[in-house]
C-alpha cells in the first residue's frame, strides 16, 4: 500500500462503499430469483449466475440481487422479481439466461418492465 | 479481504470477546465449511465485526441485504442456514431472537427494541464493517474526519468545533474535551502527547473494550486529530493486557493506518506528522487515573499524584498532554464531519451527545447499548434491557462501578446524563450499569464494591488505604450477624471522610457505594444489625433456614436440590431442614418458587 492523499481517500471509500452497499439497505434495484425447491430444480439457480455476472461485469454498485422461496407458482418457475426503488415490484415467469439478460437490460438498466416475460406487477396482498 | 462485487450476500459474525467466547469462531468455521459444501463460496460472505452489543445472545449473525437477525447460533446450524437461508432463501424461524414479552418472534433488527431504541454514534459501525479492514471504515466515512481537520481547519477551528459540541470526556470525570484540548494546546514545550485511555477497569464495564475491537480506527482517527489540535506528534494507547484481542486489534490497525499514510510523517500530504504506540497496562485500577497511568507509561509505579500542574501543562514525562477516554476519541470524528451543532442537538442542556452503557446483571439482554444522553432510566432497563428475568422485581440499578452509587426502584424515570446521576447520589463513571433484583442484598453489594477498592488502593493516602479497609471490616461485621447501633452512622461518617480527604479521584469516590445503599436501603442495614435478618435471604450467616410453614406448596424442591440431604420431606408434607446437616448453601432458597424459607 502506497501512502495516500485525500484524494485517494475519496477513491477507495467510493470502491469499498460498492463492496458494502448490501449492508447499507440503500439500493437503486433489488432482483430476487425465487429458489424453492421447484425454482432450483427448474434452473433458478442459472439465472442466479446470469445475473450475478451481468452486475460483476457492469461493475454495479447499486443493485443488489437475493433470494426468496417459491412463490407459489411452481409450474412457472424459475421466478424473478424486480424492484426498482420508485416501482412496484414485476414478477418474471419461466426465465432463463437469455430472458434474464433482456430483463437485465431493459428493466434493470433502463427502467422499462420487459412486458411479454412479465407475470404481474405488484405484491400480494397478505393478512398484514 | 478480496470482496468481488458480485457477493449477493454478507453474513455479519460477530468476533467480539463475548461472541467469540460463546463460539462465533467455530461458527465461521461451519459456515465456511458449508458453503464449500455447496461451492457458495464466490456467493455468500462471511465478515468477522466487532462486537455487536448482544452479547447475552451471542454468537450473533447477521444477514444482508434482508439485515435478519440470528442469536445463539452453533456450528451444527449452519447446514441448516445454508439450505434455508442461502440457498432457498427462507428464514430459519428457530434462530430467530424472541423478545421475552413478545409472543412473535421478529426478525429484523430494527424492529428489535433493543437495537431499534439505540442511537449509534460511538458505535456507528458496530456490525457493520470488518474490524480488520481500513478499507471498510474508510468506506463508511472513516479518516474523511482527519482529511478535513488537515484540509480546511486550524487546531484553533479544530478546539472551537468540539468546544461548541459540548462533548465531555466519557471516562467518567465528564470535563468538557474542548477546554482539555485548549488548555494543552496553549503550552508551547514541545514534544506533546496525547494519550488515549483504555484501561477500562470498572467492574461490568466493557464499552470501551468493544470499541477498541470493534472499530479500532475511530480512536486511532480521534487520536490524531486531537494531536493536530494540541500540537503532538506522539500518541499512546493504554490498554489494560487483559484484552489481547483489543490490542491485537488495534495493532493490526496501526499498521494499516502506517502503511496508508493515515500515521506517521506528512499524514495525507498535509506536512502533519502523527504516529500511534499501544502501551499494555498491567491490571492496576488505579491506573486509569490519569497522572498514575502517565507514570505508569513512564516504567514507574502507577500512583495518583498532586494536581496541579495538570497533565495539560506538565503530563507525559513532564511535557504537555492530553488524555481522554476511548469513547471520547470515537465520537470527535462524527463531530467534525457532522458538525458542533448536530452533535449538539442531541441529548440534553448539559450532557450532549449519547452515552455507551454495558448492562450487566439481573437483566434480559445483556449487552451494550447507546442512548442519547437524557433517556430515562426505566427505558434503559425495560425497553431496551428488556426488563428482569425470572418474573422478579427491579430493586436497584449500579450506575458508574466502584465509584458510582445505587439508584433504588421507584426513581426509575431518572434522566440519564451527568447532572441527573450525581443529584441522586450515582455518577456517569465510563457506563458499567448493573441491574440487580429483588435477590441482592445491598450491604452485600456495598461490601463487594468496598473490597473491590481495597483490593484496587495503590496506598499512596491514608484514607483510602486504611479508611476504606476498616469500612470493609465493619460491612463484613454487618453481614455476618455482629453489627451493632451506630454502626451505620459510623460508616457514614467514615465515608464522608474518605471522600472528602482522599487524594486522588477513585479515593474520593470509593465510599459512594456504601453511602448510596444507605441512603436508599438503610432498612437494610437496620434489619441486618437489628434483626440479625438478610431480607434478600443473601448473606448466609443471617438466614434462618426455617420453612415458613404458610406458604410452603410441599413441592419437595427444595428436597430434590438440596446437596447436603438436609432437607426432610414426604409427599403432601410441609419442608423441614435440619440445621445440623445445613451448610447454608443457598440451594433450597434459590430453588424455592413461593418465598417459603427465611
Amino acid at each position: 500500500m502506497a501512502k495516500i492523499s485525500i484524494e485517494d481517500l475519496k477513491r477507495i471509500k467510493e470502491e469499498q462503499r460498492g463492496k458494502m452497499v448490501l449492508r447499507d439497505g440503500t439500493y437503486r434495484a433489488k432482483i430476487t430469483v425465487h429458489m424453492g425447491t421447484c425454482g432450483i430444480a427448474a434452473g433458478a439457480r442459472d439465472v442466479m449466475t446470469a445475473f450475478r455476472d451481468l452486475i460483476a461485469q457492469k461493475d454495479l454498485t447499486d443493485v443488489i440481487i437475493t433470494n426468496s422461496g417459491c412463490a407459489g407458482l411452481c409450474s412457472k418457475e424459475p421466478m424473478v422479481t424486480v424492484e426498482l426503488s420508485d416501482q412496484s415490484p414485476v414478477k418474471y415467469i419461466l426465465v432463463d439466461k437469455e430472458k434474464a439478460a433482456r430483463i437485465f437490460k431493459e428493466h434493470v438498466m433502463q427502467g422499462k418492465a420487459v412486458e411479454e416475460f412479465a407475470l404481474a406487477r405488484g405484491s400480494e396482498t397478505t393478512a398484514t | 479481504m478480496c470482496a468481488s462485487p458480485s457477493y449477493r450476500m454478507q453474513f455479519m459474525l460477530c468476533a467480539g470477546t463475548g461472541c467469540l467466547a460463546s463460539g462465533s469462531l467455530d461458527v465461521k468455521e461451519a459456515l465456511d465449511r458449508e458453503l464449500a459444501k455447496r461451492n457458495l463460496q464466490d456467493e455468500v460472505q462471511i465478515i468477522m465485526t466487532g462486537c455487536n452489543g448482544f452479547c447475552a445472545a451471542g454468537p450473533i449473525v447477521v444477514a444482508y441485504p434482508e439485515g435478519i437477525l440470528y442469536n445463539r447460533v452453533k456450528p451444527e446450524h449452519a447446514p441448516l442456514i445454508v439450505e434455508e437461508h442461502v440457498l432457498k432463501g427462507r428464514v430459519v424461524e428457530k434462530l430467530l431472537f424472541k423478545e421475552e414479552a413478545a409472543k412473535d418472534r421478529v426478525p429484523l433488527m430494527k424492529d428489535i427494541d433493543f437495537f431499534g431504541l439505540q442511537r449509534l454514534i460511538v458505535l456507528r459501525n458496530r456490525g457493520l464493517i470488518d474490524a480488520e479492514s481500513i478499507d471498510d471504515y474508510i468506506a463508511r466515512d472513516g479518516y474523511a474526519a482527519l482529511a478535513k481537520v488537515l484540509a480546511e481547519m486550524t487546531p484553533e477551528d479544530v478546539i472551537e468545533e468540539i468546544k461548541k459540541s459540548g462533548l465531555r470526556g466519557r471516562g467518567g470525570g465528564g470535563f468538557p474535551a474542548g477546554l482539555k484540548w485548549e488548555e494543552c494546546r496553549k503550552y508551547t514545550s514541545f514534544p506533546k502527547f496525547t494519550i488515549c485511555n483504555g484501561d477500562e477497569g470498572d467492574p461490568g464495564a466493557f464499552m470501551d473494550r468493544s470499541v477498541m475491537e470493534g472499530d479500532p480506527h475511530s480512536v486511532l482517527e480521534g487520536m490524531a486529530i486531537s494531536g493536530y489540535a494540541i500540537g503532538a506528534e506522539q500518541g499512546y494507547i493504554y490498554v489494560r493486557a487483559e484484552y489481547p484481542l483489543a490490542i491485537q486489534r488495534l495493532q493490526k490497525a496501526i499498521e494499516d493506518a502506517r502503511a496508508y499514510g493515515l500515521l506517521g510523517e506528512d499524514i495525507l500530504g498535509k506536512g502533519f506528522n502523527f504516529d500511534i504506540a499501544i502501551y499494555p497496562g498491567a491490571g492496576a485500577f488505579v491506573c486509569g487515573e490519569s497522572t498514575a497511568l502517565m507514570y505508569s507509561i513512564e516504567g514507574k509505579r502507577g500512583m495518583p499524584r498532586i494536581k496541579p500542574p495538570r497533565s495539560a501543562e506538565a503530563g507525559l514525562w513532564n511535557q504537555p498532554t492530553n488524555l481522554n477516554n476511548v469513547e471520547t476519541y470515537a465520537n470527535i470524528n462524527p463531530i467534525i464531519l457532522n458538525g458542533a451543532d448536530w452533535f449538539a442537538s442531541i441529548g440534553t442542556e448539559g450532557s450532549k451527545g449519547t452515552k455507551v452503557f454495558a448492562l450487566t446483571g439481573a437483566i434480559a439482554n445483556v449487552g451494550l447499548v447507546e442512548v442519547p444522553m437524557g433517556t430515562s432510566l426505566k427505558s434503559l432497563i425495560f425497553d431496551i434491557g428488556g426488563g428482569i428475568p425470572k418474573k422478579r422485581k427491579f430493586k436497584a440499578a449500579q450506575i458508574g462501578g466502584p465509584s458510582g452509587g445505587c439508584i433504588p426502584s421507584g426513581m426509575e424515570d431518572v434522566q440519564i446524563d451527568y447532572e441527573s446521576l450525581l443529584s441522586v447520589g450515582a455518577m456517569m463513571g465510563s457506563g458499567g450499569v448493573v441491574i440487580m433484583d429483588e435477590l441482592t442484598c445491598m450491604v452485600d453489594t456495598a461490601r463487594f464494591f468496598t473490597d473491590f477498592s481495597v483490593e484496587e488502593s495503590c496506598g499512596k493516602c491514608v484514607p483510602c488505604r486504611e479508611g476504606l479497609k476498616v469500612m470493609y471490616d465493619k460491612l463484613t461485621d454487618i453481614v455476618e450477624g455482629r453489627g451493632k447501633e451506630g454502626d451505620v452512622e459510623f460508616l457514614i461518617e467514615l465515608g464522608h471522610h474518605i471522600n472528602n480527604t482522599s487524594h486522588c479521584g477513585l479515593g474520593k469516590s470509593a465510599a459512594n457505594p456504601v453511602l448510596s445503599t444507605i441512603r436508599y436501603f438503610r432498612h437494610e442495614y437496620d434489619a441486618h444489625i437489628r434483626d440479625k435478618h438478610c431480607p434478600a435471604l443473601v448473606c448466609p450467616d443471617l438466614i434462618d433456614f426455617v420453612v415458613i410453614e404458610d406458604k410452603c406448596k410441599m413441592c419437595g424442591l427444595c428436597y430434590r436440590n438440596c446437596p447436603s440431604g438436609a432437607v426432610i420431606w414426604e409427599k403432601k408434607t410441609v419442608a423441614r431442614i435440619d440445621l445440623d446437616k445445613c451448610t447454608k448453601c443457598r440451594t433450597c432458597i434459590s430453588n424455592c418458587r413461593f418465598g417459603a424459607i427465611r
